[in-house]
């Protein structure tokens, strides 16, 4: 045993992952009028009327079907928030920034999201926000670039 | 004494290599409402909710946590698995323990996979050895390609023979509106088609499919209240081993998990003679020299006897043995369903609801069967009576 702690022998190898996602029938509208007219909307149940933003093509509380968008004012509350400061291959932009659960007017469920436009000090819970939508969008969520206070 | 199982509802999608226009919550959504439908159940009724699907094939891992509010499982008990090609037939299985435990009247057991969107290769890569054997076996077709010359070796099976398999599942496939493949091909075809992996050509290995199925499950006592034709779940055998070329059945000694679950399961049941007392096998085939292969291998005929079978025309649809008579996973292979699929197919069969490819046989008792991982099988006895 000793001989092998000096000379452990070990594989070193990688794996390599690319990947496609379908966002689904109803997310696919949802992402185009995003990228093509700025609008957000939300999946309304035709049964319970749940309105689930993002739009899920099944209601999550009655298990119907789902195929109306409804849209929304994109104005909204802010339920919660954090600042991240680690840093991870993994994240979407580089630290410090501040992530923030939202409520949108008009749904029932929230969108976890960035908070920009406005200094961590001063980020309260239940502040007003809007989104600020990217000059060049590609039709998934990073289109909007943040929320910041409306 | 457990308690007896019935499958009550059956639901799949059809199946195809791309279909971008759904998610993957959609693709089970689908197959859970239609077996729902089927039953003539709502969500509301399932006790518990299952689902198999392989991990990484999609590129992501744990993938229920994004699916649960698609497939009915918020809010009840249950769990996502992956036994790899087997994962399909023991999400039956696995709802047939819950049930016959007690714990439930009513599961519902799901495996899906949207195959076009991930890497298989590098994620089926992955489940080996990466200091011995992940350099040699890459992916799954490694170890069926050995396998298969080894058995032409023994057998006297000839790369014709596989064709011969292959065309006759292209017949039975074009009868399945579910299937993927649907294209007829003779011998002539199969045997010009591009080599993959000796003695494995393009045409001879399954194909890259998506889809989703879905089976209701149900205690003797709600199976009788609520089905007009439940096929029960008479007995099932698992067998694993460990990847690696000395468990892969070759050699002298040779010892395989489907030789294991074919010799149980027969010997629990009393069955002497499988191509009599079992009247269809719905196998999971995912490469052509698989169903002459495995025949010998589950005790179902002699050795060297399989590939005869298929020169006689035995194993068709109007055949004495008909097997995979859906076309089976060398037309259909979105790997988290495809053994529930079997499942599925085989309880189809002895309802006598498998439409066009329905066999001409009376059919009382099926086999159905799954196989992956590290060369596991399982090995599934269905009736249509519970005696």
């Amino acid at each position: 045993m000793e001989a092998v702690k000096k000379e452990p022998v070990l594989f070193e190898g990688y794996v390599i992952m690319p990947y496609k996602y379908s966002v689904g029938s109803l997310a696919s509208k949802f992402f185009i009028k995003i990228r093509d007219s700025k609008v957000l909307s939300g999946a309304k149940c035709p049964k319970c009327h749940m309105v689930n933003f993002p739009p899920r093509s099944v209601c999550p509380k009655c298990f119907s079907k789902v195929e109306e968008l409804v849209e929304l004012s994109g104005k909204g509350k802010l339920e919660t928030f954090t600042i991240v400061h680690y840093e991870s291959s993994v994240q979407a932009v580089k630290p410090p920034y501040a992530i923030g659960v939202i409520k949108l007017e008009g749904a029932d469920t929230a969108i976890t999201h960035f908070i920009g436009g406005v200094d961590y000090k001063d980020i309260k819970p239940g502040m007003k926000l809007e989104p600020v939508f990217k000059a060049k969008r590609n039709a998934n969520i990073l289109d909007i670039e943040y929320f910041q206070p409306a | 004494m457990s308690n007896r199982v019935a499958i009550v509802g059956i639901g799949q999608t059809t199946h195809s290599g791309r279909r971008p226009y759904v998610n993957d919550g959609e693709l089970i959504y689908d197959a859970v409402t239609k077996a729902l439908a089927d039953a003539d159940l709502s969500i509301n009724d399932m006790e518990s909710v299952m689902l198999g699907n392989m991990d990484l094939f999609e590129g992501h891992s744990l993938n229920d946590a994004m699916l649960n509010l698609y497939s009915g499982a918020a809010g009840k008990p249950g769990f996502k698995m992956n036994t790899g090609g087997t994962v399909g037939s023991m999400m039956a299985i696995q709802g047939w323990y819950h049930i016959a435990s007690g714990l439930y009247d009513l599961c519902l057991v799901i495996g899906w996979e949207k195959h076009d969107e991930g890497p298989a290769t590098p994620a089926i890569s992955t489940i080996t050895d990466p200091a011995v054997d992940r350099p040699f076996l890459v992916g799954a077709i490694g170890g069926l390609a050995t396998v298969s010359v080894a058995y032409m070796q023994r057998s006297g099976c000839k790369l014709e023979h596989a064709a011969m398999v292959r065309a006759n599942a292209s017949q039975a496939a074009a009868r399945n509106p579910n299937a993927h493949m649907r294209e007829i091909y003779s011998v002539e075809d199969v045997m010009k088609a591009r080599m993959v992996m000796y003695p494995l050509n393009l045409l001879m290995c399954c194909p890259t499919s998506l889809g989703a199925c879905a089976l209701v499950l149900a205690s003797e006592s709600k199976a009788k209240k609520i089905s007009k034709k439940p096929v029960w779940m008479k007995d099932h055998v698992t067998v694993h081993v460990e990847y690696g070329g000395a468990q892969f059945g070759i050699g002298e000694k040779r010892w395989t998990s489907h030789m294991e679950a074919g010799a149980k399961l027969f010997k629990r049941n009393n069955i002497t003679k499988p191509m009599k007392e079992t009247q269809v096998f719905e196998m999971y085939d995912p490469f052509a020299f698989a169903i002459p292969m495995w025949l010998e291998d589950f005790l179902i005929c002699e050795p060297s006897e399989g590939w005869k079978l298929i020169e006689k025309g035995a194993l068709k649809l109007e055949g004495e043995y008909p097997v995979s008579p859906s076309g089976g996973v060398l037309c259909t292979n979105s790997i988290g369903d495809s053994a529930l699929l079997r499942v599925a197919e085989a309880a189809l069969q002895i309802r006598g609801d498998a439409g066009e490819h329905q066999v001409t046989r009376e059919v009382k008792q099926a086999l159905a069967s799954g196989f992956g991982g590290s060369f596991w099988s399982d090995l599934l006895l269905l009736s249509k009576t519970m005696d």
